[in-house]
């Protein structure tokens, strides 16, 4: 990388040379896109923030904040945070197998660029369409339902099922959640050196051992990564479950969007704490994936 | 009795033939080097003695035991990677310490033996360090102290220098050289470069498209090259071309001059087109007695430090010939376009046919093997 | 690799095929189902509700890669031409829309936007740019990713020196010199923020524009089948824009690379 180039009044710097120092027009450059995103992005959520610490007369509280620990809010967070748990552990888990078949599982080589398409499709069908095409497929009278009763005798609905609840959702999630970690991992498999196995044969490993002491360690921070990413996404997602189940299912971005719209219980602070606590998820998060991607590229390079 | 025995090795990868009827049995503690260009078959037979290929043909004898058919995990022989492959997740200590973990040594033989080792390389207070906080010869070092910890029967080195700097490498040669002797432990080495494979073995295999050209010491191979691809392989070499004039007696004529050759030169006849190679350093500048003498005119002069390179002409176009002179102050270098004449004893001449010039000049890629 | 390994790993991937292509076929057949043969298909083609909110959202597409690529080019080659030391920062704030999820960035536009003296959301042009604007937002970290990506591949400061030594301003330089250089990078970035913007559904939704996605959500029950088809329809568009990457990226130095962190 080449950072040479700094001139000459970067801010600290004084100039060695005794001539008069030129005002640098060059930050001018990088203006609109600060502009831009102070306008439409931090802008709009320090309005939430600053909306989350007052009441409806405007005066300074953290009243909105307390109420996000009352039993029915917590259980809407705690709904969001086991569907993206769920999905994130059963996605990631199963993406990774996915991508180490293709890579390291002997399987065609063509298989591999195939589903890292399949991975890029999926990954971004989400919201609306990927919620009908579930419904078409899993709902009560979906192609695989009819499919599971006529043929198979199986009858998921008489068993309790449905694509609307909980499990139906995690179902639909995964959709994304899986090509994703996919998508994510594969680069972290492909940085495995076949050194690292034979190295560890030599010794005197078991294939057992080097995955236990070698491999599943160095991939550990990628994987608790991705995981939490996935997390995360999952968390965020809306138009999926509100296209699901009619915005009839508690979790917080549908509770969101419930105070948007002005619902019964519509109190505009509380929908701006809301907001806020979803925030802080994100953050924890998105931070958390950072850190741990960082000491992955460090190990892999 | 040898102590590491190969015997009519063969491998192949599909239709390709990596290595051709492999025969070499070496001695307990010898040093021995695997030196040719890239894909001439000498990884491959490195990773064969230490079970990651899986011979074609042929049998691998260690220690009177047959390991042919052992999985490499079951072989106990300690390999160091051109990559060093040291684990990124693992400090120094617990990268040397694995072997014995797999092999469930108590926690205080591991620290015991880490220790001694760590001594051994002379890195004791890098224990604790991650791989990516040492330079690559530390790394290296690592990596070989990790593959003595196990107590090998043998050790196998694949090309552990390539990816060092020059100075370091240098260093590092010797630093093995040592740890090998004082552990007599079996070695074997293989690298591209001829200047490590002389330096340091006790007896070096040159190889080319899978074959065996030669086996011998540092020694015989260097001055005695028993094939025209060893002897353009292994240092520098000039190239005249001749012609026969008695083949009983050894006499040629090159850059119509007479010279003569050690020997008769077998199935030679009169008028024969062939090849003399002679080492550079072997020629001598002025007329000395009792010595082949050729005369041409200084074509260049190459400053290169402690020697300084002449390559003479001569007038019938047969080539050139370079040779070394020590650098001396008080020596006068010829200037160009002056006349010489240089000597070199009969020995010196290498007579190669010419199949066999064709075959050592091919161009080869000696940055990879 | 041993027999065994190798059937598990076909399995695994077996299974994610599976996953893949049933619900595609569940919704295609479905569709399908309509008579006669194909009507659903027919049907939405002559619905002209379809193609006003199908080119609504192509033309906010375009529009958000238009802006996007006028603020990000620039932005992200001056601070890897002068403030390096600036790049932490503007990576902080491109990857921020991973952290604000759409619902919560539309929450805050409309909670700014709609109030005086800034009633953007009163008048159809301001929903519309507002629109776009949250798009380009949303746009932010595959667009930069992708420019700095490409922009690493090239020496640009040597490019950037050469074209002055030659007289170019920097209008040319950004325009004749580094642009043509990223242009598979941001063509790959452009195509990504294409389909997530046809498919977008929350900002679209509670900004009450006309877009393709709240449309399909609307469809409704009245006609499964159209709306069954309309989703093929939509999953056929982000599969366009995925190969179209694919088939950028192949044999090209610089590829879109579209994790974070």
């Amino acid at each position: 990388m080449t950072n040479a180039a700094l001139p000459l009044s970067a801010p600290g710097t004084p100039s060695a040379r005794p001539v008069r120092r030129r005002f640098s027009w060059g930050w001018l450059g990088i203006v609109p896109f600060l502009l831009f995103a102070f306008l439409f992005l931090i802008a709009p959520t320090f309005y939430l923030v600053i909306g989350s610490l007052q009441n409806a007369k405007g005066t300074f509280t953290l009243e909105n904040f307390a109420q996000l620990f009352t039993p029915s809010i917590l259980q809407t967070y705690e709904n969001s945070i086991e569907i993206s748990l769920v999905t994130a552990l059963a996605g990631g888990l199963f993406g990774f197998l996915l991508a180490y078949a293709v890579i390291s599982g002997g399987l065609p080589g063509i298989l591999r660029s195939a589903l890292m398409t399949f991975s890029g499709v999926a990954s971004n069908f989400a919201g609306v369409p990927l919620a009908l095409a579930f419904v078409f497929t899993l709902g009560r009278v979906g192609l695989f339902t009819i499919f599971l009763r006529d043929v198979l005798n199986i009858d998921i609905y008489g068993a309790g099922f449905s694509l609307y609840s909980k499990i139906g959702l995690e179902i639909v999630y995964l959709y994304f959640q899986f090509p994703l970690m996919v998508l994510i991992i594969a680069p972290a498999i492909d940085g495995l050196k076949k050194d690292w196995r034979e190295a560890a044969e030599n010794m005197g490993a078991s294939s057992f051992q080097y995955w236990r002491r070698v491999a599943l360690p160095i991939l550990m921070p990628s994987l608790l990564g991705t995981m939490i990413l996935l997390f995360g996404n999952s968390f965020g997602a809306q138009a999926t479950a509100y296209q699901l189940t009619g915005g009839f299912i508690d979790i917080v971005t549908i509770a969101i969007s419930r105070q948007m719209r002005g619902d019964v219980l519509y109190d505009p602070n509380l929908g701006y704490a809301l907001a806020m606590g979803m925030v802080i998820i994100m953050a924890i998060s998105i931070a958390g994936y950072s850190l741990l991607q960082r000491r992955s590229e460090r190990w892999l390079k | 009795m040898p102590f590491l025995e190969l015997t009519g090795i063969q491998k192949r990868f599909g239709d390709v033939a990596a290595v051709h009827n492999f025969d070499l049995a070496i001695e307990p503690g010898e040093f021995v080097s695997f030196l040719g260009p890239s894909g001439c078959g000498k990884t491959t037979t490195l990773r064969m003695i230490a079970g990651f290929e899986r011979p074609t043909a042929g049998t691998i004898v260690v220690n009177g035991t047959d390991i042919t058919h052992k999985a490499p995990n079951q072989r106990n022989v300690g390999m160091v990677f051109q990559s060093y492959a040291l684990f990124p997740n693992m400090t120094v200590a617990d990268n040397v310490g694995f072997g014995l973990k797999v092999r469930r040594r108590s926690k205080d033989q591991i620290h015991k033996r880490v220790s001694e080792l760590l001594e051994l390389i002379h890195l004791p207070d890098k224990a604790s360090r991650y791989p990516w906080q040492l330079s690559g010869g530390q790394q290296q070092r690592v990596a070989l102290a990790r593959a003595l910890a196990i107590e090998p029967q043998v050790l196998l080195l694949d090309e552990p220098l390539s990816a060092l700097d020059a100075k370091i490498r240098v260093s590092l040669r010797n630093e093995i050289r040592a740890i090998q002797r004082q552990l007599g432990i079996t070695t074997v080495y293989v690298t591209h470069d001829q200047e490590e494979a002389l330096s340091l073995s006790d007896r070096i295999v040159v190889m080319s498209e899978g074959r065996i050209e030669q086996i011998g010491t540092p020694f015989e191979i260097y001055n005695f090259p028993s094939t025209g691809f060893v002897a353009r392989f292994v240092g520098t070499l000039n190239v005249v071309s001749a012609k026969v004039l008695d083949p009983t007696a050894g006499t040629l004529e090159a850059a119509g001059q007479p010279i003569r050759a050690a020997g008769p030169i077998s199935g030679g006849h009169p008028g024969d087109a062939l090849t003399v190679a002679l080492r550079p350093e072997i020629i001598s500048l002025g007329a000395r007695d009792g010595m082949n003498q050729l005369s041409g005119v200084v074509d260049d002069v190459t400053f290169l430090g402690a020697i300084v390179r002449v390559r003479i002409r001569f007038s019938d176009d047969s080539g050139a010939i370079s040779f070394d002179t020590f650098n001396n102050p008080h020596l006068a270098v010829p200037d160009r376009g002056t006349a010489i004449t240089i000597s070199f004893p009969p020995e010196a001449c290498l007579v190669l046919d010419r199949a066999e010039i064709a075959a050592a000049a091919a161009p080869e890629d000696l940055d990879a093997a | 690799m041993r027999y065994a390994a190798r059937v598990a790993w076909w399995l695994v991937f077996i299974v994610g095929v599976l996953y893949f292509f049933i619900p595609l076929y569940g919704t295609l057949a479905f569709s399908l189902k309509s008579k006669p043969f194909l009507s659903a298909y027919t049907a939405i083609l002559n619905d002209p509700q379809f193609v006003s909110t199908l080119s609504y959202s192509f033309v906010a597409g375009i529009l958000t890669i238009i802006v996007s690529i006028l603020i990000i080019v620039p932005t992200a080659f001056w601070v890897r031409l002068k403030y390096p030391q600036l790049r932490p920062i503007i990576e902080f704030i491109t990857l921020l829309p991973f952290v604000i999820p759409p619902i919560i960035l539309v929450f805050g536009l409309i909670n700014t936007y709609s109030k005086q003296p800034l009633a953007v959301t009163n008048t159809e042009t301001g929903s519309n740019a507002l629109l776009v604007a949250a798009y380009v937002v949303l746009s932010f970290p595959y667009m930069y990713r992708a420019v700095d990506t490409g922009l690493r591949a090239i020496d640009i400061h040597s490019l950037t020196e050469a074209s002055q030594s030659l007289g170019a301003g920097w209008i040319r330089i950004l325009w004749q010199v580094i642009l043509p250089n990223v242009r598979t990078s941001l063509l790959s970035g452009a195509f990504l923020t294409l389909a997530i913007v046809v498919g977008e559904f929350t900002i679209a939704t509670f900004l009450d524009r006309p877009a393709f996605a709240p449309f399909l959500g609307l469809v409704g029950d009245s006609k499964p089948y159209e709306q069954a088809a309309l989703a093929l329809v939509s999953f056929g568009i982000t599969w366009a824009a995925m190969v179209l990457i694919a088939v950028l990226g192949r044999g090209s130095r610089s590829r879109i690379k579209v994790t974070i962190g």
